[in-house]
């Protein structure tokens, strides 16, 4: 049994380590988008407030994946493990 | 200019313990509730009361209560700054007022066009709700913005309004535009039901990983500094030093940059999505049609 729920909330960690791999793509993403932005203000600052504001928003929607996988490794650390245990304990009764 | 009258003073005073009192309550109801707690604790919502229910238990937790606390604070601001509307030698507030008024019609203008121009007060509400409600945070409370319930109905609204503005054209129109390509209809139809819930994911996951990022440096900073201080002797060796302010550096980005960011994003994505989704030109195009076919039809007659 012990072994069981060991083995239970080390997979829940380890799962939500790996689901946040998925943090390296809006990185690289958001970066890109930063740069184009920064370079599009050197070349014309006059334009600067409604490149910025669409350069928020496109790093908005960039981030959608890594907050899913945000959530995911959330939902495997705090919800997940207790479930499993639950579900386990049911079993063996 | 001419003196404040008794009776403007009272109703000012009245306003203004609107805006202070539920932020005095929810502080009141935290301290009531908390459980005493030690080390790291990341919980969700208090849960105040609970009914129950047939599928799931009814409950009341601290992540609605605190929004309907902001809510009537920020009713109360909004009585505040409109109080005593002149025409001229205007009040501080009306400036204010006027200010905030302008810019919410420019940004609705400029992003969603002429024809939503009455959207303004809608978008200026959710903006100021989504920032308040995560700038709760400064004074200690419980953010309902990090709570995923509060901002799943948000986004629902924003849905159900995307939802209408596509079926303007009529239901026949909306199903055309799911199967354009026939292929790719549950594609789309997978598409449509995303739009919400990325909404809704966008906005919890940018506040809750905030604040779980915050506590762990918290309980970081409180370890470090055993390590470091835990030699001196008596009450110094216990004390924390490393946790004054540097936590606080962490809270300028996290609670207030990413806060009034989000609700910025959250409600230009709904500017976005409502006018994006709306063929104004085949409204148009299909309203003149109406008309021509009623003045032909009075014409026969």
């Amino acid at each position: 049994m012990e072994l069981a729920i060991g083995i239970i909330l080390g997979a829940c960690a380890l799962g939500a380590g790996t689901a946040m791999i998925a943090g390296i793509g809006p990185g690289i993403g958001e970066g890109n988008a930063v740069a184009k932005a920064c370079e599009a203000i050197g070349r014309q600052p006059e334009c600067k407030s409604e490149v910025t504001s669409t350069m928020l928003m496109g790093c908005a929607i960039a981030e959608t994946t890594g907050l899913y996988a945000l959530v995911v490794a959330i939902l495997l650390i705090f919800v997940a493990p207790e479930m499993f245990v639950e579900i386990l304990k049911n079993a063996v009764k | 200019m001419s003196k404040k009258s008794v009776r403007f003073k009272v109703v000012d005073l009245i306003y203004i313990c609107m805006m202070i009192l539920p932020a005095v309550i929810g502080i009141v109801l935290k301290i009531l509730t908390t459980p005493k707690t030690e080390g790291i604790s990341i919980t969700g919502a208090q849960i105040y009361l609970s009914y129950p229910f047939p599928v799931q238990d009814l409950v009341i937790t601290s992540a609605q209560v605190n929004s309907w606390l902001v809510m009537i604070s920020i009713t109360g601001l909004c009585l505040y700054l409109t109080h005593g509307l002149k025409t001229r030698d205007i009040l501080k507030r009306q400036h204010f007022a006027e200010w905030i008024v302008e810019k919410v019609n420019g940004l609705v203008g400029q992003s969603m066009g002429e024809y939503f121009k009455g959207y303004a007060p809608f978008i200026a509400a959710i903006i100021g709700l989504s920032a308040f409600s995560s700038l709760i945070t400064l004074i200690g409370l419980y953010p309902p913005t990090s709570d995923l319930n509060i901002v799943a109905g948000w986004a629902i609204i924003t849905f159900v309004l995307i939802t209408y503005y596509k079926m303007k054209c009529g239901p026949l129109y909306y199903i055309k535009s799911l199967t354009s390509p026939v292929l790719l209809t549950p594609l789309n139809v997978i598409g449509e039901i995303a739009t919400p819930v990325s909404m809704a994911f966008r906005h919890y996951g940018n506040v809750l990983s905030g604040t779980v990022i915050s506590v762990l440096v918290a309980a970081g900073l409180q370890g470090l500094s055993n390590i470091v201080f835990g030699n001196l002797p008596g009450f110094l060796g216990e004390f924390p030093f490393l946790q004054i302010g540097i936590p606080a550096v962490l809270s300028v980005y996290f609670d207030i940059f990413s806060g009034c960011l989000q609700a910025y994003i959250f409600a230009m994505l709904t500017m976005m999505y409502v006018s994006d989704g709306f063929p104004l030109e085949e409204y148009m195009k299909k309203k003149s049609l109406k008309r021509k076919s009623k003045n032909s039809a009075m014409e026969v007659n």
